[in-house]
C-alpha cells in the first residue's frame, strides 16, 4: 500500500490560517489501512483543528467526509454538492498526494495536502510501517531472494553489501537492517549462493520516474 | 457537560468498570467526597477510550480529561490499559502542538478495592487541572 | 601495461607498493594541498585523492589530481556512485584521463547521511562493481555505455576498495572476486587493525586464486590517539578496532599516544609484508600527512623504487 503520516498539526493550521470552513477529506484506502487518513484519523483531525481555532478565538467549521477512494474521479465527484453547494472555502485532503491532486483538478478552491506521502510499503507490526518497494518499473526481487535492493539497500546497491554493513544492519542506521545482508541469508537458504556471484548489470531507469511520469495503459480495457 | 459560563474547570472521568468505575463506588460506600466537578462515564475497558472521545470531551466544554485503567498486568482484556495510555500519549502531544496544556489529560491507574486511592486520584487531578483554570479560549467570536 | 602508471609499473614488476591519500580542502586553498602532497614527495608511490570523503563537500578530486600532476606527483582518482549518474561518471573519466590522471579507483560512496549535506538528493544510477566495469569498456573496448566509441581511449589503472571485516564475512571474498571478474586491476583495503581476520581474509583469497589476479594493497590507518581509536571502534561501521590495540594505546600517557599508534602502524606494515598475496600498502593517514615519512622509513619502505 501507499504509506502516509499527517503532517505536523502546526504546518496544517498554517496552511488553514485564513479559513473560516472547510472540507476535510479522508481516503478508505491505503491511507485508512496504514491510520492516517481513514474516518477516524479525519476525526481526529478536524477535531484537533477545531481547538486549536477555538483557542486562538477564530471561527472554523470543518465538513468531514471520508471518500471510498480518492484516486479514481467517480469518488472526488460525491464531494460535489458540498464544495459547491455549503460555501466551502478550501479542501483538506487526507488521501495519499494522489487525492488532492484529483480534488485540485475537479474543483476551483485551494486544495491541501494533510498527509505526507511517504513510501510504497507494508506493516512490520502493530503502528510500524516499513518501506519495500521504490516503483522501479521493472521488478527483480526474484535474483535477489525476494528482497528488493533498490528499496531496502541504503544506496540501492545491485551488487552489494557495501563495506559499511555490520552485523546486519546498515551502516546509514542501527535502525535499518542491512538489505544486503538479508539478501545473503536468503539466498543460503535457498541454496542458490552461486547466483550472487554472477555481476548483476546496470540497471536500465528509463522505466522508473527518471524516463518522466509514466502511464499505464491497457488497451483491452480503453473504450 | 456543564454550561461554558462556569468559572470552575470542569473533568470527564472515563472509568473502567473492572476497576476504576468500582472503586468509585467503593469511594461511595466509604462516604469519601471528591470534587463535584468530576463528572464520570462508564467504560467498558480504558481501552475503549478512543483518541477522539478524548479531543470531543475537550471541544465539547470539559476542561481536563481522566482515564481511569486497571493496574499494569490487570486489564480485564490484557492490554486495554496499555492501548489507553498510549493514546493519552498521543492526545497529550498533540495538545502540545496546538497550545494547550497537555497535563489537561491525565491516565492514572487504580484497581476496584482502592476508594481511598480512587479519591486521592480524583483530587490530584482536580487539583492540577484548577491550577491550570479552565481552558482559556479566545472568545473574540 | 594497460595505463602505464607508476603504481601499475611498481606492481607488475613485484615490488612491494605503497600509496598515500590526500583529503582536498572544504575551501578553494590550494597551498593546503601543496602542503599535504610535499610530506608525500618520494614517500608513496600514488595518491588517492579522496572524492567527497564522508560526503563532506570538498575540493573536487579531479582538480586536486591536476595539481598533483602539476608538481610532478602520481594522483589516483577516486570517484565514487553517490553524486554522479552514468552521463557525469563517463565525462568525468573522459576529463580525468585527458588531464593525465591514470588511476582511477571505482567506489560506491559513503552515504550522504553522514556528510554535511544530508538533505541532498542521492544518485546511485550504478553501484561500484558497475562503475569498473564501465571503466574498464571504456578501456578495453574503447566504448561508452551506449556503445559509442570513444574518440580517444582512456587507458585507466583500475582499482578498487573491500572491507575484509564487513559482514557478512563469508561473502566478502565472493564479492572480491567479482570485482576481480568485473576487471578490477588493484585492491584497497578498509583500515586494517584486526590482523588475525585480515590474514583469515587474505588466505580464503589466496586459496580461490583472487591474489594472482589483482594486486592487494592492505589500507593503514595510523591511530592518533585512544580517542581516535575509541571513536573508529565504536562509529566507524565496518571497522574493526579490537581492545588490545585501545588497551595499549590507554596504557601510556597521553603525549606519548600519538607516539605508540606510530610505532602500531609500523608493526602492522611489517606484519602485512609477511602476508601471502599482498602487494604493498595503502597510507590512510588522515590529516596526518606529515607523519608519513616517519612511518615509511621506520617500517622500512623508504626510499621508493624509480620507475622509467
Amino acid at each position: 500500500m501507499v504509506v502516509a503520516e499527517r503532517k505536523p498539526i502546526k504546518e496544517i493550521l498554517a496552511m488553514m490560517a485564513d479559513y473560516k470552513k472547510i472540507l476535510l477529506v479522508g481516503c478508505k484506502g491505503c491511507v485508512t489501512v496504514c491510520c492516517a487518513g481513514g474516518t477516524k484519523e479525519v476525526g481526529i483531525l478536524a477535531s484537533a483543528l477545531r481547538i486549536a481555532k477555538k483557542k486562538e478565538g477564530k471561527p472554523f467549521e470543518v465538513i468531514e467526509k471520508t471518500l471510498e477512494r480518492q484516486c479514481d474521479p467517480e469518488y472526488i465527484e460525491q464531494v460535489a454538492p458540498i464544495v459547491e453547494g455549503e460555501g466551502v472555502e478550501a479542501i483538506l485532503s487526507m488521501a495519499c498526494s494522489v487525492g488532492p491532486q484529483y480534488l485540485a483538478k475537479r474543483y476551483n478552491v485551494p486544495v491541501y495536502p494533510a498527509l505526507n506521502t511517504t513510501f510504497i510499503g507494508g506493516s512490520l507490526e502493530h503502528g510500524v510501517w516499513a518501506e519495500f518497494c521504490q516503483a522501479c518499473g521493472n521488478c527483480i526481487i526474484h535474483y535477489f531472494g525476494g528482497i528488493c535492493p533498490i528499496a531496502r539497500c541504503s544506496k540501492s546497491l545491485l551488487n552489494g553489501p557495501c563495506g559499511g554493513s555490520a552485523g546486519g544492519k546498515c551502516e546509514v542506521s542501527p535502525e535499518i537492517d542491512c538489505a544486503w545482508h538479508l539478501i545473503y541469508e536468503r539466498m543460503k537458504a535457498l541454496g542458490k549462493l552461486d547466483e550472487l556471484t554472477k555481476i548483476f548489470p546496470i540497471k536500465d531507469w528509463s522505466t522508473s520516474r527518471d524516463g518522466g511520469p509514466r502511464k499505464v495503459v491497457r488497451e483491452d480495457m480503453k473504450l | 457537560m456543564h454550561s461554558e459560563s462556569d468559572t470552575s474547570p470542569r473533568i470527564l472521568a472515563f472509568c473502567c468498570m473492572y476497576c476504576a468505575y468500582a472503586a468509585a463506588d467503593a469511594a461511595g460506600s466509604l462516604r469519601l467526597s471528591y470534587s463535584p466537578s468530576v463528572e464520570i462515564v462508564l467504560v467498558p475497558c480504558s481501552g475503549r477510550v478512543s483518541i477522539l472521545d478524548i479531543l470531543r470531551a475537550l471541544e465539547h466544554g470539559a476542561d481536563g480529561v481522566l482515564v481511569a485503567g486497571c493496574e499494569e498486568g490487570s486489564c480485564h482484556f490484557s492490554t486495554g490499559n496499555f492501548r489507553a495510555k498510549k493514546r493519552v500519549e498521543y492526545v497529550c502531544k498533540l495538545l502540545e502542538e496546538i497550545g494547550i496544556e497537555p497535563e489537561r489529560v491525565q491516565m492514572h491507574h487504580v484497581s476496584a478495592s482502592q476508594g481511598v486511592r480512587f479519591r486521592e486520584i480524583v483530587q490530584k487531578v482536580t487539583d492540577e487541572i484548577s491550577r491550570l483554570g479552565v481552558i482559556n479560549w479566545n472568545k473574540k467570536y | 601495461m594497460k595505463a602505464g602508471s607508476r603504481l601499475e609499473k611498481i606492481l607488475s614488476s613485484g615490488q612491494f607498493a605503497v600509496t598515500g591519500e590526500l583529503g582536498p580542502p572544504r575551501g578553494a586553498d590550494v597551498e593546503v594541498i601543496k602542503k599535504k602532497a610535499e610530506h608525500l614527495r618520494g614517500m608513496v608511490d600514488s595518491i588517492n585523492v579522496t572524492d567527497n570523503q564522508t560526503s563532506v563537500v570538498r575540493m573536487c578530486s579531479m582538480a586536486v589530481c591536476k595539481l598533483l600532476l602539476e608538481m610532478g606527483l602520481e594522483p589516483n582518482l577516486q570517484m565514487t556512485c553517490r553524486d554522479r549518474n552514468r552521463i557525469a561518471i563517463q565525462s568525468d573519466l573522459l576529463g580525468a584521463y585527458a588531464l593525465g590522471i591514470k588511476n582511477v579507483l571505482c567506489l560506491s560512496g559513503d552515504h550522504n547521511k553522514f556528510g554535511d549535506h544530508p538533505q541532498a538528493k542521492n544518485v546511485f544510477d550504478i553501484d561500484s562493481m558497475q562503475l569498473i566495469q564501465t571503466v574498464k569498456q571504456m578501456r578495453d573496448d574503447g566504448k561508452l555505455l551506449s556503445g559509442q566509441e570513444c574518440e580517444g581511449v582512456p587507458k585507466f589503472f583500475i582499482g578498487a576498495a573491500v572491507n575484509p571485516f564487513g559482514d557478512p564475512f563469508d561473502f566478502r571474498p565472493v564479492r572480491l572476486a567479482k570485482k576481480v571478474a568485473a576487471g578490477v586491476d588493484f585492491i584497497q583495503t578498509q583500515c586494517i587493525y584486526n590482523m588475525d581476520k585480515f590474514r583469515e581474509y587474505m588466505k580464503r583469497v589466496v586459496d580461490m586464486g583472487l591474489a594472482e589476479k589483482c594486486y592487494i594493497l592492505a589500507g593503514i590507518t595510523p591511530l592518533k590517539s585512544l580517542g581516535m581509536a575509541r571513536y573508529m571502534a565504536r562509529f566507524v561501521p565496518g571497522l574493526d578496532v579490537p581492545d588490545y590495540y585501545l588497551k595499549r594505546l590507554a596504557g601510556v600517557e597521553k603525549k606519548k599516544q600519538a607516539e605508540e599508534g606510530i610505532k602500531i602502524a609500523v608493526e602492522q606494515i611489517q606484519e602485512i609484508r609477511e602476508i601471502e598475496g599482498v602487494a604493498g600498502i595503502h597510507l590512510m593517514a588522515i590529516e596526518w600527512e606529515h607523519k608519513v615519512p616517519e612511518i615509511i622509513k621506520a617500517a622500512g619502505l623508504y626510499p621508493r623504487p624509480e620507475v622509467e
